[in-house]
């Protein structure tokens, strides 16, 4: 059980977690998500005893890290994979760690085999991969079979197994009731290991909240409604059934309908009642990364642009078209979130979060309006039209998300 | 290598148990948990220090320069000199050109024991293994100072050994001339190296640590040499008096001026300058962020 009440830091003048308070509970795999310096490295530091916070505090078990009677026994970190003198072997590094607490040697070889290091157990750590390093810090943290495990950015550099081994490790030590603290950037991965999320943004508490609560709050799922395609009129005949009903429906480029607003069994009842046939009705739910985006686009502090590469650009001859740069995550535009509900704010959160306003402009138009308006949600798109937001040139008026919601949907 | 420890009645294990009220299970390693202490941070101080290359290179680079230097310099006065001149000399005194280089060896290790930990960023590992710090601090310092003094210590008696067999004409050197040829400058130079290693916790930087440490070494002698002004005489004396190689060479009798340290002073002014720098190494580490 980790508790923080209170917690802030400041370096100097900038403030970098302020009055964050929240509970890891053991039995379960907690996510921390936050952008970069949002002050999750900050807040696992502090954590560790490693930063003293400039007030509050935070506790592990009751006690503050530092009066722990035996911190590796209790408390397993991952902290940075690089976190190691790289001129000592894998064995070397961990036999020290497990000298300082206690723990027999024996263990060292244990924990070698767990996290599948033994062949390399007597190489320098200099010349590990950025996989192998994590693998070295996962065995540090769990050494002293601690009752408490926090793990910064657990899964990077390793390769497909050793995510899939990590993500299987940390289930398996919540299922023994332990604490799991994770935080990583790699919204699939978390959306596949965490049972509850915390985020934070600008170093304020964000959501504290299930990962089925946190979807379910920050963004719409939506069902997949396709009729006949020989028979155009029905589709605009249920159309018009389901709109009557209370539903929001959107074509989609391929001829489906995307309807939000009616449950799926009641589409399913409005078909029959109109005489419709269906070809598909299915339940699309966003995914966490979807969720993450929207809840956090206020806070992002380090935001990426378009290379417009006009600093190696040689002067274009009148008439010849720019390169396109390739887009991708990150490039303004790349998700054109709707606005989660109707009315705005997308659940009850603490008071004066910075950030938020970003999202309030959107508000009067409805849950799903965006979608249609693809001009209309970054601030950014008014003024430097973005290639991305529209995904084929050849449908102009095709909803922008589109893009994600429908390609990262199987990321659930 | 490692400690482990007999079964003991457990002591004050922290009390797992979650918030009232929590439906959740709580899981409890088997194994109990004791409480560590300074003897899990040497036995750990031990593995890090024997563990790394710096430490052979930079001992065994003192032992060469020790005892070669030393039995080059006694080899060269016993085959040139002739015996009247030798007929005063305390034959212990050839050690000192040895030590005097090999010096910044021990400066560097002293150094790389704590800084290198925050140039590889291995002390956010350690500190989170250990959150005692000041123990973490004590523990390098004794293993350190207890390497350094036992490597010093055999390097100077091996060459005092041999440049006693090898200058048979010098005079023979008395029970405490040995003392303070062997253990004394050993000590002296094992506490030097010791302060290197606090500087090196405090600056938190190797090279800065170790510039800051030849400085120490060099500097007042090359200030002095500098100062020809009459009315800053005084200084230039005690500059000159109180600079480590004048320092060290008390230990052999035969320093640079009359006035000045002699006979154990050298060892109790580094004795109470290594206190200063453990106080001030040890507030600063408990005080600031690792």
């Amino acid at each position: 059980m980790i508790e923080a009440v209170g917690l802030t830091k400041r370096y100097g003048d900038k403030t970098a977690v302020y009055n964050l308070s929240f509970q890891v509970r053991p039995g379960a795999v907690t996510g921390f998500l936050g952008p970069n310096g949002s002050g999750k490295s900050t807040t696992m530091r502090m954590i560790l005893g490693l930063d003293n916070p400039t007030s509050g505090q935070v506790t592990i078990g009751g006690y503050p890290y530092r009066k722990l009677p035996n911190a590796p026994r209790q408390v397993g970190a991952l902290l940075d994979a690089k976190a190691v003198h790289g001129g000592r072997t894998a064995r070397t590094h961990l036999l020290s760690l497990a000298q300082l607490s206690g723990i027999p040697a024996r263990r060292v070889d244990e924990v070698l085999g767990v996290v599948g290091l033994q062949d390399v157990a007597r190489k320098r750590s200099k010349g590990f991969s950025l996989g192998m390093g994590q693998r070295l810090g996962i065995a540090a943290a769990l050494l002293g079979d601690p009752q408490v495990l926090l793990f910064d950015e657990p899964v990077n550099g390793l390769d497909p197994e050793g995510i899939l081994w990590v993500r299987n490790l940390m289930k398996a030590l919540a299922a023994e009731g332990r604490t799991v603290f994770v935080s990583s950037h790699l919204m699939s991965e978390m959306a596949l290991t965490a049972d509850h999320l915390i985020v934070i943004g600008r170093g304020q508490l964000l959501a504290d909240m299930s990962v089925q609560d946190f979807i379910a709050a920050n963004s719409a799922g939506f069902a997949r409604v396709r009729t006949p395609d020989t028979e155009p009129q029905l589709r605009e005949k249920l159309s018009t059934a389901l709109t009557e009903a209370g539903g929001h429906v959107l074509p989609e480029q391929d001829g489906a309908l995307r309807v939000t607003g009616l449950e799926l069994p009641r589409i399913s009842d409005i078909a029959h009642e109109s005489d419709v046939r269906l070809w598909e009705l299915s339940p699309h739910q966003a995914s966490l990364e979807e969720a993450y985006m929207r809840m956090t686009q206020g806070a992002v502090d380090y935001r990426s642009t378009i290379d417009q590469k006009a600093g190696l650009q040689q002067p274009l001859p009148p008439g010849a078209e720019p390169p396109m740069p390739v887009p991708g995550q990150g490039q303004p535009g790349w998700y054109a979130p709707p606005p989660p509900q109707q009315g705005g704010q997308p659940f009850t959160m603490p008071q004066g979060q910075p950030g938020q306003p970003a999202q309030p402009p959107q508000a009067p138009q409805g849950p799903y309006a965006a979608p249609a308006a693809p001009t209309a949600p970054p601030a950014a798109q008014g003024e430097t039209p973005n290639p991305y937001a529209q995904p084929a040139p050849a449908a102009p008026a095709a909803p922008a998300p589109a893009v994600d919601t429908t390609k990262s949907e199987d990321a659930r | 290598m490692s400690t482990p420890q007999p079964p003991m009645p457990q002591t004050a294990a922290p009390n797992w148990q979650a918030a009232p009220g929590a439906p959740y299970p709580v899981y409890t390693s088997p194994i109990p948990v004791k409480r560590t202490h300074l003897g899990h941070a040497l036995a750990s101080e031990w593995t890090k220090i024997r563990s790394v290359r710096s430490t052979m290179w930079t001992l065994g680079v003192f032992i060469v320069l020790v005892v070669g230097i030393g039995l080059a310099t006694a080899a060269l006065v016993a085959a040139n000199a002739p015996d009247s001149d030798l007929a005063g000399e305390n034959p212990l005194s050839f050690g000192f050109f040895g030590l005097l280089l090999g010096i910044m060896c021990i400066m560097t290790l002293g150094v790389l024991t704590t800084a290198s930990e925050y140039g590889t960023g291995m002390i956010r590992t350690t500190m989170t293994a250990c959150p005692s710090r000041g123990r973490v601090l004590l523990a390098k310092g004794i293993v350190f100072f207890a390497v350094a003094f036992t490597v010093t210590l055999v390097s100077a008696f091996v060459v005092a050994l041999a440049d006693v067999s090898i200058l048979s004409a010098a005079r023979e050197p008395s029970g405490e001339e040995w003392l303070k040829g062997t253990v004394g400058v050993s000590l002296f130079i094992a506490l030097l190296g010791l302060l290197s290693l606090l500087v090196g916790s405090i600056i938190r930087h190797s090279a800065g640590a170790i510039t800051i440490m030849i400085g120490v070494l060099l500097a007042p002698l090359v200030i002095a040499l500098f100062m020809f002004s009459e009315s800053l005489e005084d200084l230039r004396q005690a500059l000159f008096e109180y600079s480590i190689p004048n320092q060290l060479s008390a230990f052999y009798s035969q320093s640079l001026t009359d006035t000045g340290p002699s006979g154990w002073d050298p060892l109790w002014i580094m004795l109470v300058v290594t206190a200063a720098a453990f106080a001030g190494a040890y507030a600063l580490l408990e005080k600031r962020d690792v």
